[in-house]
């Protein structure tokens, strides 16, 4: 999976959701179902995952059903930029 | 004295193609519920309960999600006269085994002669029922609406008197479901009669909410009143508003809501996560309150909230705040509609710049009262204490919670605060509690659950809030005492513990901070002193990231 992608999302739920950069996000590490991200958390992702990638997403389309890890997260914003 | 049933027949008979609710789903055409499909939904649940037995003045706990299932359970429980507790369902952030648990522990307590539920979660909730050796509570699946045409000879709910008990509400938590609110027919109807005048509410409003049914600002400002009041409601699932919260603002343009009512954060919420073209056409003029309820207010957050939507309509003097709790129904203050909020501007006693919460309802009778229950001046902080007609009858099967809860007849808030020009400011809170948009989060349901992650020292751990400025409300913090000194051995169990308590409570951790052994304040008598590590942990870790 493309590290593009990865590194600056990871780099943003570490620094401006967990509000402590020197954690390290594994790309398989679960996200939502473990509680390091919430309901709010997501609608702050969404926005920055619109404006990083240039990409448009739904209404609520970045929820618990649609991804958890950031390999999964990755997928869903390639796909869009295709 | 009319009761409830009685109202919703009225409806019935005279406003039977009126819209009731606007109900609506994500990703679905939005449904209007008229009068009529409202009692004959009812009306439909209330011979389900009927056939399963269930009497007039039995409690019926409630366990759905949005959706017109819900809507026609708590009505149609009303109608049958049987009393209903509306409870969130569980979802997938929380492990079943301590939803399972909170739910026996309040099986335990309340004894609901029945559960209705999904069929898929009767499960869960058999189980729960088990646990709490309640043979006797019926489980009842519900997973399409009933309809029936109302028999209104035959339902028992128009046979009740003021007296008898109409409803059950509960807190989160689990030493909050251990306390249901029990409120009467008359308590409803006398909040509805004193808080409608206070807000000027009338047929031509529309109420907007995403609010959930299980807390009192969703179920009685947002359900019950405008159900009662023949206001239309428009119903949104607070599922749906927190993954995209311009849902509210584009139904408060379609249906031209007149009132909202939201918690302090929300205001942050909506002011930084609404995208600009979601906001494309929509107009917010015709609001004309927007009420901050149900936790602490703070001027910034309606500052945020009007410089975002002034350019879309939105009125300054559209926004209003109002004090209000379960145990007395809903409203206990309200600021006067389309007025500025008054503040204290005032110095002398430290609170500079605190936004009112607006006068008592004409049926409420406010004291502030001492440590020692002394009646205290103007301008004095002390707890606030309230006597109304339309206060809790009682916590249900809890005499000794409700013994506790009153003084000389007036019921002891728990909240502090003073009152200034015939307004109350509400300052905080007498016991620890935390309140993070909206719901309140009892620290010590945290620190058990952080104190049973291995490697955490049992016993010493403090939880508690601290207001966020960005996001208008608390959030929360939890240190403990680590039984290893090595950083990536800690790392691991503050990881653990913040997975363990959000998946037990359903709260976000903001911050787990692992501490040495001994770094916690205690009490005298060997208790967690949690304001006293709150302002260790804020001179010592605020600066860092």
């Amino acid at each position: 999976m493309s590290d593009d992608i990865i590194r600056p999302l990871a780099d943003y739920i570490a620094n401006e959701i967990l509000k402590n950069p020197k954690r390290a996000i594994r790309p398989d590490e679960k996200l939502i179902s473990s509680g390091l991200i919430d309901s709010f958390h997501l609608v702050d992702l969404g926005l920055f995952v619109e404006q990083r990638f240039g990409v448009r997403l739904d209404d609520g389309e970045l929820n618990a059903d649609t991804f958890d890890t950031l390999e999964q997260l990755a997928a869903l914003i390639s796909a869009r930029k295709r | 004295m009319t009761m409830l049933a009685n109202i919703l027949a009225e409806h019935y008979f005279f406003a039977a193609d009126r819209p009731a609710i606007y109900l609506q789903v994500a990703g679905q055409p939005d449904r209007c519920i008229t009068y009529s499909d409202l009692v004959c939904g009812a009306a439909g649940f209330a011979r389900l309960l009927e056939q399963w037995g269930i009497r007039a003045g039995e409690v019926v706990v409630i366990i759905l999600h949005h959706g017109e299932p819900l809507i026609y359970a708590f009505w149609g429980a009303i109608l049958h006269g049987a009393v209903p507790a509306i409870l969130p369902p569980l979802t997938e952030k929380l492990l079943p085994a301590r939803y399972r648990a909170d739910l026996a522990a309040l099986i335990r307590i309340t004894r609901p002669q029945a559960i209705v539920t999904y069929p898929q979660f009767a499960s869960e909730v058999a189980y729960a029922v088990r646990v709490a050796a309640a043979p006797t509570t019926a489980i009842i699946e519900l997973a399409e609406p009933l309809r029936a045409a109302p028999d209104f000879t035959a339902l028992g709910g128009l046979r009740r008197q003021g007296s008898d008990l109409v409803l059950l509400q509960h807190s989160s938590g689990s030493t909050g479901l251990q306390k249901g609110v029990a409120l009467s027919h008359r308590a409803v109807l006398n909040q509805l009669n004193a808080y409608a005048p206070a807000i000027a509410l009338a047929e031509d409003d529309v109420i907007v909410s995403w609010l959930p049914l299980y807390h009192d600002m969703g179920l009685i400002a947002s359900f019950v009143m405008p159900v009662v009041r023949r206001v239309p409601l428009v119903l949104m699932s607070p599922f749906d508003w927190v993954r995209a919260p311009a849902r509210l603002m584009q139904a408060i343009s379609r249906y031209r809501g007149t009132l909202t009512w939201l918690p302090n954060f929300a205001y942050n919420f909506c002011a930084t996560r609404v995208r600009a073209r979601e906001m494309e056409g929509v107009d917010l003029s015709s609001l004309r309150a927007v009420i901050n309820c149900s936790e602490p207010i703070y001027h910034s957050s309606h500052q945020r909230f009007c410089q975002r939507f002034q350019p879309y309509g939105l009125r300054p003097e559209a926004l209003a705040t109002c004090y209000a709790m379960a145990e007395n129904t809903f409203a206990v203050t309200q600021s006067e509609i389309g007025k500025p909020i008054s503040r204290n501007e005032g110095g002398g006693i430290g609170h500079s710049g605190q936004v009112s919460s607006g006068r008592p309802l004409s049926n409420v009778c406010i004291r502030i009262l001492s440590d020692d229950r002394r009646d205290l001046a103007e301008g004095e902080i002390g707890e606030i204490a309230l006597r109304s007609d339309c206060m809790l009858s009682e916590y249900y099967h809890r005499p000794d919670a409700t013994a506790q809860a009153f003084f000389e007849g007036f019921y002891l808030t728990g909240d502090l605060g003073y009152m200034r020009g015939g307004e109350l400011y509400v300052t905080g809170r007498k016991k620890d509690l935390i309140i993070v948009g909206g719901k309140n989060i009892y620290p010590q349901d945290l620190e058990a659950l952080a104190g049973e992650v291995d490697g955490v020292h049992p016993g010493r751990v403090a939880a508690f809030g601290i207001f966020s400025e960005e996001a208008g409300t608390e959030e929360v913090v939890i240190v403990a005492e680590a039984e290893s000194e090595e950083p990536a051995e800690r790392e691991r169990i503050a990881e653990a513990v913040r997975a363990y308590v959000t998946q037990n409570s359903e709260v976000a951790v903001r911050r787990v901070v692992m501490v040495d052994r001994h770094w916690l304040i205690k009490t005298s008598s060997g208790k967690v002193a949690r304001s006293a590590n709150k302002a260790k942990y804020l001179s010592e870790f605020l600066d860092q990231p």
